[in-house]
């Protein structure tokens, strides 16, 4: 099994209307089909977990050289479609398996229930382990 | 009189997928069968501390788990009014034998209907009688993942309709190597793991290693089962030199040898010996027999090598696993030069397109080569490829000092 990080960013994808002005059944529709899908993939043991993050306007940015009291600025500094907005963690199969679950996330419905297109990124975490096999 | 406690939970778990078996062949359904067991196991674990051994415990399980499993049935009458007969029926004699029951369940546990990883939990939660707490930790998920991930497998045997029967005469050989592949899945994700981190992790190369010996314990004639369990004693022998103090891995050829486990190399090398002698070497055999090479090697330049090269030979002739032609590229290096090496992994180039693991061999037989330059460009894309932490470490300090002027 391999763990993947899930990375969503505040890109509607295909959607240009704010979710806030979206219909209450487009957005009911939105938010039933996340917890479908999550409850799927948490019974099939996959999803270990997941956060949503605070809106990016509420960010700091810290530096420090270590000896005077570090620099805090407000963030972000990139556009909003680049800020995170949210991670999944997941233990499958395959990186095969990882897109699937992306995919899945990504065709999430938006107004009028056609599928967003959300850019999902797929990163996997490094493991501790030292593979059995040829030690050089 | 109080029991210790290492002394109980020995006896348990021999015991639990005996019971388990005996359960399972009446109930026929692994997932209630489990919890009734796993029921009697904590009502075991809870009594007999205090109470003393009794002077049966499997028949006390036994009588144990029957009950919990009548107590399951009866709650849900309606739809197993069958299985609540057979259930509650009197424990009496039993008269299969045991052995065969937890051999029976190591071959459900490991069928080739489930995913590797799905027959590594379900087979260390049933037969290891591991808890699903110790099985979450291990892999790093949250308890409840696991959890989740093991009900799913059992449905999954159940689905199928596997019955719990020995695989007959024409299915016994491929299911047996399916059982050897799980139990050296587990075996390695155990060893994998480096000391400083996840020591939790290493219990499972000794549980991995206590399962081959039960294994060997019901198949003693098998060449592959001893070559197995040989294999593992042989290659944890070495745990205690492979990581430095700060948890950095330590290649063979500069491990301290006298920090290797003798007793473990004397029972490895015995076993490997006496795999080898049942006919026709198979593949884990032939790794037994060279992980033997090595250990009785007193110094890395007293290696054996050619010996290791005719094994990678067969080994490589037998698996035509591209992996085992690196090893065999190596050892062709050890004995030939590195130019014999660097030849015979060329081909690899499209099987293994991309993987770290060809990069660092090419970069190690460069280096033996002299051509420095090469061998460092090599190290720094084996570092960029490799997803263990530990590799990625080593191989962009091998990078690094050889970058020195």
């Amino acid at each position: 099994m391999t763990r993947f990080l899930l990375l969503v960013n505040y890109d509607n994808g295909a959607v240009e209307k704010p979710m806030l002005e979206w219909d209450p059944a487009d957005l009911r529709a939105h938010l039933d089909y996340y917890n479908t899908l999550n409850a799927e993939l948490t019974a099939s043991g996959e999803l270990i977990g997941g956060e949503r993050l605070a809106w990016p306007e509420a960010s700091r940015i810290v530096r420090s050289d270590g000896k005077a009291a570090p620099v805090v600025t407000d963030g972000p500094y990139a556009e909003a479609k680049e800020q995170l907005a949210g991670f999944q963690m997941f233990d499958v199969e395959s990186l095969d398996r990882a897109i699937e679950i992306a995919a899945l996330l990504s065709a999430v419905p938006g107004p009028g229930g056609v599928p967003m297109g959300q850019p999902i990124e797929v990163r996997q975490v490094m493991e501790d382990d030292a593979e059995l096999g040829i030690e050089l | 009189m109080p029991v210790p406690r290492t002394d109980l939970e020995d006896l348990l778990r021999q015991l639990a997928p005996q019971v388990l078996g005996i359960i399972m062949r009446r109930s026929g359904n692994l997932d209630d069968a489990e919890d009734a067991v796993q029921e009697a196991l904590i009502a075991a674990a809870r009594h007999w501390p205090d109470d003393g051994i009794p002077d049966n415990p499997r028949g006390w399980l036994l009588r144990a788990a029957s009950r919990k499993m009548t107590d399951q049935i009866r709650s849900d009458q309606a739809r197993r009014r069958r299985e609540a007969a057979s259930a509650a029926a009197d424990v009496g004699p039993v008269p299969v034998s045991y052995d065969d029951d937890t051999l029976v369940l190591l071959f459900m546990c490991c069928h080739p209907v489930l995913t590797p990883s799905s027959a590594i939990a379900l087979t260390l939660r049933a037969v290891g009688g591991l808890t699903t707490a110790e099985i979450a930790g291990a892999f790093l998920v949250p308890e409840a993942t696991m959890a989740q991930r093991i009900s799913r497998a059992k449905r999954r045997i159940q689905d199928s309709g596997v019955p719990f029967l020995l695989p007959d005469e024409a299915e016994r050989a491929a299911r047996l190597s399916s059982v050897l592949h799980v139990l050296y899945l587990i075996f390695s994700e155990g060893y994998a793991s480096t000391a400083g981190s996840r020591l939790h992790r290493q219990e499972l190369a000794t549980e991995a290693i206590r399962l081959a010996s039960a294994m060997r314990q019901l198949l003693p004639d098998d060449g592959e089962v001893t070559g197995l369990l040989a294999l593992m004693l042989l290659t944890d022998a070495r745990r205690p030199a492979r990581t430095g103090p700060a948890g950095e891995l330590v290649p063979l050829a500069e491990q301290d040898r006298a920090r290797w486990n003798r007793e473990m190399i004397a029972e490895g090398v015995a076993l490997a010996v006496e795999a080898w002698s049942r006919g026709p070497a198979g593949e884990y055999a032939l790794q037994a027999a060279i992980a033997t090479l090595h250990d009785e090697a007193a110094t890395a330049a007293d290696t054996d090598w050619p010996q290791i090269l005719a094994l990678y030979g067969i080994l490589e002739r037998l698996t035509g696993n591209p992996m085992v032609t690196l090893n065999f590229a190596v050892a062709a290096a050890m004995v030939h030069g590195p130019a014999a090496g660097l030849a015979l992994i060329g081909p690899l180039d499209e099987q293994l397109a991309g993987h770290y693991r060809l990069d660092a061999v090419r970069a190690h037989l460069l280096e033996m080569l002299g051509d420095t330059a090469a061998a460092i460009a090599h190290y720094r894309a084996a570092a960029d490829r490799t997803m263990s932490i530990p590799e990625r470490n080593y191989l962009t300090m091998k990078a690094a000092r050889l970058n020195q002027p």
